[in-house]
């Protein structure tokens, strides 16, 4: 039976996704974000081992508190690193009638990947930045990787969320909205777009790591940018 | 009987016998709209909320006490008509001559009332001290009458906060009687009710209840003097909302003059009143805002209810609260609502008026309620932190559809059933006397069951159970009979006349245990379960602490393993409590709550296995222990929900905080939230829960800088508090609770 690592579990999830859901943050990650703010999930040894089912048994636990729009959601940790997993635990859902949705950064696109895309009810798809250059140098891959996921899943018609992470001086600006807006336009995949601001909390997790947080000195964004930025969003 | 004041009301059956649920039942209108029909306050309601917040100043100014009148035993017509602001009022009537002037109730104990009025400066009159010489009181009555035992039990805190010096409260008279059918006609089935005992046999019980009813009627004939004092007839019934209003409130008003209980609950008034105020809104003679303001004026009235108490006291529950419950919303036994546009009038009074600890609005929530009422009641409790839920889905069965809940969380039916109220034990505690085979290392008493302390290197799970049981036996027969006593001594020296005239004659009585650290003792019994507890001695051989090591599971986290220990632990005290008859055939009830004492619990009881150290706060109520929730929110709710009604008539109490960004992004998503956590919640079968929306800050903020937080409202165990009324401990706890917070 096959068996996924997980690093821990949110029963009132309200931010990833629609409704509440039941958040499974996943342990492993094949990036290493500058932002991230769940280092604790990146090393694929650490975690618990649970079975689908488990996953299963408790999810149920908390359908009553699902409501009409609510359900399970995989974030991380990447989920798509374990999709073979993934695509057993959604599958398990959907066979229960719980809605599912993946927080992901899209980075990854193979055949079991795409198996599990066809239990995923909702991708709740992470674009960092809008330019590569970037892309290789704060997240380590190529922003080619997830736009192609992004093809895919408007070619699958499955819902996206497309969510961004605000950082203040990388990324707040309005040609970056711009770029979010291009892509909505292009993929009709796209319902929604969400933008995060980026926040410090984690900084204790990197220093019980003692790990250097990249962003340490990168500054939350200031009042009243988050609405302006919001409000550029079409 | 017919009535010319109760023209267009439908229905036979309430007329021809005291009903006032086929009252309602028979003419009250469903209302599943949204709050957009609502007025705000009017000009009046202003003026006269700023003079009150003006009084509520001076108040704290003067250390939480205005004034006190030290020469007058307070009774329903001991006091000269007080006003706020006469020519402005429009429900009128006050506890005293005075606004926030307390008055003295030496019936529950004279020395409780002398200590109250020490403590703020002033004197218990000579006169009173002189009468008193000659009366018992009904603390004087229960220690007449304690056993050794129970002294040494209530002096080390294995029993405490028993209402042995002051009087019991809990018990909601009907007042709505007063306002459908007039005090001649109560009065008159009363006497039929009397007159009816003479066939019978004068033993103990029938010639109680004979006295009884005769003390009844004679305050039913005080209510309508008192009432006469305003300029009042209330006599026959009332002939409008406004009547309606006044005439039920004077109800409330001569209980609490009469009795200084320690929770003095209104009822379900909200739905009945809305009867009158459509009646009259259709006969054109009371407009929308005109209906807000009769309920703002009477709301008013309840915010300035005050009962003496000693700052021990006050101390204890934060601030002087006096529980004035009011049951809001819930379903009808025939499948509508029982929400009306009274009820969002009676919440819309936390916006006209601001919000407020008391009355303390009590939501009685059902999956069926209309969707619309759901969502303003979250919407309230995300504005106010002001109003607490209550399970109607699980209550509704036993009690019916005209159920209210006295103090935090107690049911009982309206008019026909009453509670002896019995504070609670300690858990905690007792599992650690337990181990130290009757020695309870906090106070250095001997007591219950003597033998040997455990003597073992690591404590093994069903040796500790075995001993525990012995305990649990025990201390349940001495918690039986201490309750006997004390209620026996209460109906005989301080009985609630102008209450129980508000009850059938033929009353059902509850009798209503508790049990405080229910978390602790649940962690703790999962910690010898699942890891090595290992007992820590002091130099005479008692265990004072405990190395605990390896990993257990803690409740809060939806994990059955220990979840199931303490659903369990409940089941067995209520068990152990039934085998010993309750005084006149009360039925037992138990409660997990702890209101704000649950710092005061923590205080007296040693260091416990789950690591809690010594003096540290249990958690309130029946909420997992702070910051032992690893699973998120819902987690914990659902390990709370495992706690079975079925064991815990008087209600299981859950405190939860959450942040607003961990309840969602937006305002509507936030009251959309909401209301899918209290759907879930209770279709749990869980009980009771409070909500705070707020962040940790804003509590440390208030903390620090109280006098920017004159209004800061809380939800505690059962009620609400005035942030600014706990003591620094209290705040303290209060701030390092578990808050939900967005990750």
């Amino acid at each position: 039976m096959i068996k996924g690592r997980i690093h821990s579990f949110q029963s009132l999830g309200t931010v990833d996704g629609p409704g509440i859901r039941f958040v499974v943050f996943m342990q492993g990650c094949n990036l290493r974000c500058g932002c991230c703010h769940n280092p604790d999930t990146w090393d694929m040894t650490q975690g618990k081992e649970y079975t689908a089912e488990e996953i299963l048994s408790k999810v149920l636990r908390f359908r009553e508190y699902f409501g009409e729009k609510g359900g399970i959601t995989l974030s991380g940790g990447e989920p798509l690193v374990q999709s073979d997993f993934a695509y057993e635990v959604f599958r398990l859902c959907h066979e229960n009638g719980i809605n599912t949705c993946l927080d992901t950064s899209g980075s990854i696109l193979n055949d079991s990947v795409k198996k599990l895309l066809t239990v995923t009810d909702r991708v709740l798809l992470d674009i960092k930045y809008a330019d590569d250059e970037s892309y290789h140098k704060y997240v380590g891959c190529s922003l080619e990787k997830p736009l192609e996921f992004l093809s895919y899943l408007n070619e699958q018609s499955v819902p996206v969320t497309l969510r961004q992470v605000i950082i203040p001086t990388l990324n707040d600006t309005a040609k970056n909205i711009f770029f979010l807006n291009k892509l909505s336009k292009k993929y009709s995949c796209i319902d929604k777009t969400e933008l995060l601001p980026f926040r410090k909390i984690c900084q204790v997790k990197y220093d019980e790591m003692k790990i250097d947080f990249p962003f340490r000195d990168i500054p939350v964004p200031i009042k009243g940018k988050m609405d302006e930025l919001n409000k550029l969003i079409n | 009987m017919e009535h010319k004041n109760w023209n267009g009301f439908k229905g036979e059956t309430w007329k021809n016998e005291i009903n006032v649920r086929d009252f309602i039942q028979s003419n009250y209108k469903e209302y599943t709209g949204d709050e957009s029909f609502l007025a705000g306050a009017t000009d009046r309601t202003k003026l006269m909320m700023k003079n009150v917040q003006g009084l509520f100043a001076l108040e704290r100014q003067f250390g939480g006490v205005l004034e006190i009148d030290t020469a007058t035993v307070s009774s329903l017509t001991s006091y000269s008509p007080g006003y706020i602001d006469k020519d402005n009022e429009i429900i009128v009537g006050l506890q005293t001559n005075r606004p926030l002037k307390r008055g003295v109730c030496p019936f529950g104990g004279i020395r409780m009332a002398r200590q109250a009025c020490d403590a703020y400066g002033y004197k218990l009159s000579d006169k009173i001290e002189e009468e008193f010489r000659y009366r018992t009181t009904h603390n004087d009555g229960v220690f007449r009458a304690y056993t050794d035992e129970m002294r040494k039990a209530r002096k080390c805190h294995v029993i405490t906060g028993l209402p042995d010096a002051y009087g019991r409260g809990r018990i909601i008279g009907d007042y709505r009687r007063v306002a459908l059918y007039g005090v001649d006609k109560l009065i008159e089935e009363k006497k039929k009710d009397k007159a009816a005992l003479s066939d019978g046999i004068f033993d103990t019980v029938q010639t109680r209840l004979d006295e009884e009813l005769h003390k009844q009627i004679t305050f039913l004939g005080y209510l309508k003097e008192m009432a006469q004092m305003y300029g009042f007839d209330i006599s026959k019934p009332a002939e409008n909302a406004r009547e309606a209003i006044q005439w039920t409130y004077f109800a409330y008003l001569g209980a609490i003059k009469e009795q200084n209980g320690a929770a003095m609950s209104l009822g379900r008034v909200s739905t009945f009143f809305d009867i009158y105020i459509e009646r009259d809104i259709e006969n054109g003679v009371l407009t929308e805002e005109a209906a807000q303001e009769l309920m703002d004026d009477f709301v008013i009235k309840l915010r300035v209810a005050r009962h003496l108490r000693t700052p021990e006291y006050n101390e204890l529950f934060g601030g002087d609260p006096m529980w004035i419950t009011e049951a809001v919303g819930g379903m009808g036994e025939d499948g509508r609502t029982l929400v009306s546009k009274t009820s969002f009038r009676m919440l819309n009074t936390l916006y006209t008026l601001g919000s407020s600890p008391e009355p303390n609005l009590t939501i009685l929530w059902s999956t069926a309620l209309p969707e619309a009422f759901k969502r303003f009641c979250a919407k309230v409790s995300a504005d106010t932190d002001s109003i607490q839920y209550e399970n109607d889905d699980v209550m509704r069965p036993i009690y019916g559809d005209d159920y209210a809940i006295a103090c935090c969380v107690s049911a009982m039916k309206l008019g026909k059933q009453m509670q002896f109220f019995g504070a609670r034990c300690n858990l905690a505690k007792l599992l650690l006397i337990a181990i130290n085979g009757g020695y309870d290392t906090t106070s250095g008493m001997h007591i219950g069951p003597q033998m040997d302390v455990m003597d073992v290197d690591k404590l093994d799970f069903d040796a500790v159970m075995e001993r525990y049981d012995i305990y649990i036996k025990w201390l349940s027969r001495l918690y039986v009979n201490t309750m006997n006593i004390i209620h026996y001594m209460h109906d005989k020296y301080c009985y609630e006349k102008t209450q129980m005239a508000l009850h059938d004659t033929e009353v059902e009585r509850l009798m209503a245990f508790g049990i405080a650290g229910l978390s602790v003792v649940a962690d703790s019994l999962s910690a010898i379960k699942f890891a090595d507890v290992h007992p820590v001695k002091d130099s005479k051989g008692y265990i004072v602490d405990f190395n605990t090591v390896g990993e257990f599971p803690t409740y809060g986290n939806d994990d059955d393993r220990v979840d199931l220990i303490a659903k369990d632990m409940t089941h067995r005290v209520i068990t152990e409590l039934r085998k010993t008859p309750a005084y006149r055939n009360a039925v037992h009830t138990l409660s997990v709550l702890t209101i704000t004492s649950n710092v005061m619990y923590g205080k007296n009881t040693g260091a416990t296995p789950d690591g809690r150290k010594a003096s540290a706060p249990f958690a309130p109520g029946a909420n997992p222990m702070h910051n032992r929730e690893k699973n998120g929110a819902l987690a914990s709710l659902n390990s709370v929900a495992k706690i079975s009604y079925d064991d815990c008539r008087d209600g299981v109490s859950n405190t939860f905080s959450i942040t607003p960004e961990a309840l969602g992004k937006t305002d509507e998503e936030r009251v959309t939230n909401l209301v899918t956590i209290l759907d879930g919640y209770f279709s749990k079968k869980a009980h009771h829960i409070n909500v705070n929306v707020l962040n940790r800050e804003t509590l440390m903020d208030a903390y620090e800088n109280p006098e920017k937080y004159p209004n800061l409202t809380i939800r505690v165990s059962g009620y609400a508090v005035n942030f600014n009324k706990l003591s620094r401990e209290q705040q303290r706890e209060v701030i390092s609770r578990t808050f939900h917070e967005a990750i």
